[in-house]
């Protein structure tokens, strides 16, 4: 093992998994979208739900695909990378994954075909099956992985032995203390994620002038969902937050650039923490807000960086950065939503330019606030990859540095190749709408999700909406 | 009474990983195929695996995750040893996973792209896993628990000539399936590959089984081979494999002329990989790393085993039937006129 190695591996696993998580955050949000609408369409027979069906159905296979493919490489990079990691947790981490595997990758898999190619070949209630089968897979892997992971935040349930870690109480594991705030916080950040994608192609389409009855269906649907879901994501977080406080003190107190061990700690609104100096730089603070956010007392005395050797902190500047991007985009999430209520609640949805405008961005919101949540949770966990325990530097697989560097720069240059040309192809779906020119699945027709479908590529009719 | 809980997850590792074998086998054969067919026959094609690949390739997660589940020694020694042939693996099923979306949504000169995105991601992944396959069956060196040898030990000419076999098989498989899911000049055309392709694996297989005998001395003594003597005493007993080996070759050769054959072919290859997969488990057992750490040393925790022993138990039935019953929502030809409709 050398540093080079070690290093090279911590970068491509970030670069791999950082991928990887846009695709699930949205496909997440997707699937169960998806199970909606065809549930509406189902007991309402409303065409417009079937249209809305069709349309994002597409870009679910693209993504989806995405996620797949980004994600198989995941499942070999623990051993190929941290094998150190694989040999010594296996025994813990390892069922967490084959269920994952068992209880939810087989049934995404196969449903996803009967989603995709099944519509002439199944009945309009064994497709809504094979749809819900698919949404339900996505949180059951969901739920496995994030258990997984926070058991890496907070270990639990365990004993070590030479070395290696042994189960001793299963339910411990899963359900460690961490993972149910943390399951829930990623499960509505992956909604969010989709309702702002969502409501930000129904805002491209109104501006370039496409709007119908399908797209402003996709504006209520999402705004309803925001309004809801983003004031409740904060609570969520903040409940993760303080599970974060009792078990990884030092990961809040990067996040929150706490330098010294004080009663009363301020609520940073800006600064730029200086590791070398160990303070903060240009600090704009309310002062003993902090405290009453993580301990829910303005006097409590929390844990600054001060409180571990420098060796046992984790980075300090991403995680403090990174939780404000995610913080800063899940405020401005709350506010477009509560816009998007009030211009609904005055009957002007449609007649806000400002508003279209806005929403067009603010599509990428759930996919950077995502990121920046899962930067400032793992880095924050460094030094260690399993938090207390088990040193990152201890984990890596006896590789060398040339080997890694060689794996990093193909996977970039594959994974710029491949998600150029996916994101691409989904933003030339989403310009053309969900329109009303889809084929229904009638005798004769082939349904644009039928088998034809995929081989004959797009031949949709020109869309009829001005 | 005790279960013997490695030997099970032994089984159930295997079992996982010959699925994936025969499973993504015939899809990843079906893109090798590709260089050789018409651009509509090509959309035939990808039609016929294009609802089931994804089910196929997680048999590939399930073996990868499940061993690093039941036998972490093994998964954490054999992954680094193998870094760079996963590594070309995981690219070409990159390539080949999103080519089936994007090359029905690409323009002309994208679809040019993924088209040889993926003919050649397919071959690059079965080679790739052959090479794997190569390397595993050499032996691979261990220091401890770890992996102690170089980076490049799994590149040999035995690891190659695995790994054009395995392609060769795979191939086989593809043509097969054709036969099976293909009408007219494809038909005819996929009955011809597999013709010349069942050769190929007749020699492929001899020729790997003679180089297994010379790559460790437990491997002979398994047959009762060595280069001067045959044990007929060991030899007999295991004799049957071999034998079958070749009967399933000749019965896909000869059924694969035949009109009025349609499944047999594939069912006869599937037996040629049965064989085949029992003869190297045969040759390597009971080593699960050859030829250094047991199924027994490498095995996790009872309890992790036991656990996952009770979502097997659960899980791997429903998975075989939502399987089998996607495999039946798809039965038949994919017709010439759904294509050009």
């Amino acid at each position: 093992m050398d540093w080079d190695a070690l290093l090279l591996s911590r970068l491509q696993f970030a670069f791999t998994i950082s991928f990887h998580i846009i695709f699930p955050s949205f496909t997440i949000g997707l699937a169960s979208y998806l199970a909606v609408l065809e549930g509406l369409w189902l007991k309402t027979g409303n065409e417009v739900f079937r249209n809305l069906y069709l349309f994002w159905v597409k870009i679910f296979a693209l993504a989806f695909g995405m996620g797949v493919v980004s994600g198989v490489v995941m499942s070999y990079q623990f051993g190929t990378n941290w094998s150190v990691f694989a040999d010594k947790a296996g025994n813990v981490l390892g069922p967490l994954l084959g269920y994952e595997v068992l209880t939810a990758f087989f049934l995404e898999a196969s449903f996803l075909g009967i989603m995709l190619f099944g519509w002439k070949k199944v009945g309009p209630r064994l497709h809504f099956f094979a749809t819900l089968c698919v949404a339900v897979g996505t949180l059951f892997s969901a739920f496995w992985i994030l258990s997984a992971n926070s058991w890496m935040q907070t270990p639990a349930g365990h004993e070590l032995r030479d070395g290696i870690f042994y189960a001793v109480d299963w339910f411990e594991v899963i359900f460690n203390p961490s993972f149910p705030s943390r399951f829930m916080h990623m499960i509505a950040a992956a909604y969010l994620t989709t309702g702002f994608a969502v409501l930000g192609a129904a805002g491209w389409l109104w501006l370039r002038s496409k709007d119908d009855a399908e797209t402003r269906v996709m504006r209520r649907m999402a705004i309803g969902m925001i309004v809801l879901l983003a004031p409740l994501q904060v609570l969520i977080g903040h409940e993760s937050g303080v599970v974060a406080g009792e078990h990884q003190p030092a990961k809040v107190a990067a996040m929150e650039g706490w330098w010294q061990t004080r009663a009363g700690q301020p609520s940073i609104l800006f600064a730029l923490p200086d590791e070398e100096g160990e303070r903060n730089r240009m600090e704009i603070a309310i002062p003993r807000v902090g405290s009453w956010v993580v301990a829910g007392d303005f006097d409590a005395e929390l844990k600054g960086l001060d409180a571990f050797p420098p060796e046992d902190r984790p980075p300090v500047a991403w995680v403090f950065w990174a939780f404000r991007v995610m913080v800063g985009l899940g405020l401005a999430m709350i506010a477009i939503g509560l816009w998007g209520a009030w211009l609904w609640f005055r009957r002007g949805l449609e007649k806000s330019r400002l508003f279209q405008l806005a929403t067009v961005p603010m599509a990428l919101s759930g996919f950077v606030a995502v990121l920046a949540g899962w930067i400032s949770a793992e880095v924050g966990r460094q030094p260690y990859v399993v938090y207390g325990v088990l040193r990152t530097a201890e984990a890596v697989s006896p590789v060398d540095g040339g080997q890694v560097a060689a794996s990093l720069l193909v996977f970039m240059v594959v994974y710029a190749i491949v998600f150029t040309a996916g994101t691409l192809y989904i933003l030339r779906l989403i310009a053309k709408g969900p329109g009303s020119g889809e084929q229904p699945p009638e005798r004769g027709h082939r349904a644009p999700g039928s088998l034809l479908a995929s081989v004959t590529g797009p031949s949709e009719p020109a869309r009829s909406v001005p | 009474m005790s279960l013997d809980l490695p030997m099970i997850w032994a089984v159930i590792i295997a079992t996982a990983v010959f699925l994936y074998v025969v499973l993504d086998g015939f899809d990843l054969g079906v893109g090798i195929l590709f260089p050789f067919a018409s651009d509509s026959e090509r959309d035939v094609m990808v039609a016929s695996i294009a609802p089931v690949w994804d089910g196929n390739e997680t048999w590939l997660v399930l073996g990868g995750g499940g061993l690093f589940a039941a036998f972490p020694l093994a998964y954490a020694t054999l992954m680094p040893a193998m870094y760079l042939p996963i590594g070309f693996m995981l690219t070409a099923l990159i390539f080949r996973g999103v080519a089936f979306e994007f090359r029905a949504k690409a323009g002309a000169r994208g679809r040019r792209f993924w088209t040889a995105a993926f003919a050649g991601g397919s071959l690059v992944a079965a080679l790739s896993q052959g090479l794997v396959l190569g390397g595993f069956l050499k032996g691979i060196e261990i220091e401890g628990r770890s992996f102690a040898g170089g980076h490049w030990d799994w590149l040999s000419p035995f690891s190659l000539l695995v790994a054009a076999s395995l392609a060769v098989g795979y191939a086989l498989l593809g043509a097969c399936w054709l036969i099976m899911k293909a009408e007219g000049g494809l038909n005819a055309k996929a009955r011809r590959w597999a013709r010349g392709l069942a050769v190929g694996v007749a020699f492929a297989m001899f020729a790997v089984s003679l180089a297994m005998l010379s790559v460790d001395p437990t491997v002979a003594a398994h047959w009762g081979v060595t280069m001067r003597a045959v044990d007929w005493s060991v030899f007999l007993v295991v004799a049957p494999l071999p034998l079958l080996a070749g009967v399933s070759i000749v019965t896909c050769w000869w059924h694969a002329r035949r009109k009025d054959s349609v499944a047999l072919p594939f069912i006869a290859t599937v037996g040629i990989f049965v064989t085949g997969f029992l003869g190297l488990a045969l040759s390597t057992y009971p080593n699960i790393i050859p030829y250094d750490i047991t199924i027994r040393e490498a095995a996790a925790a009872d309890n992790s085993l036991g656990l996952m022993l009770v979502g097997v138990a659960i899980m791997l039935p429903v998975i075989l039937g939502y399987t089998a019953y996607v495999y039946w929502v798809f039965r038949g030809k994919v017709t010439a006129d759904a294509v050009h409709h």
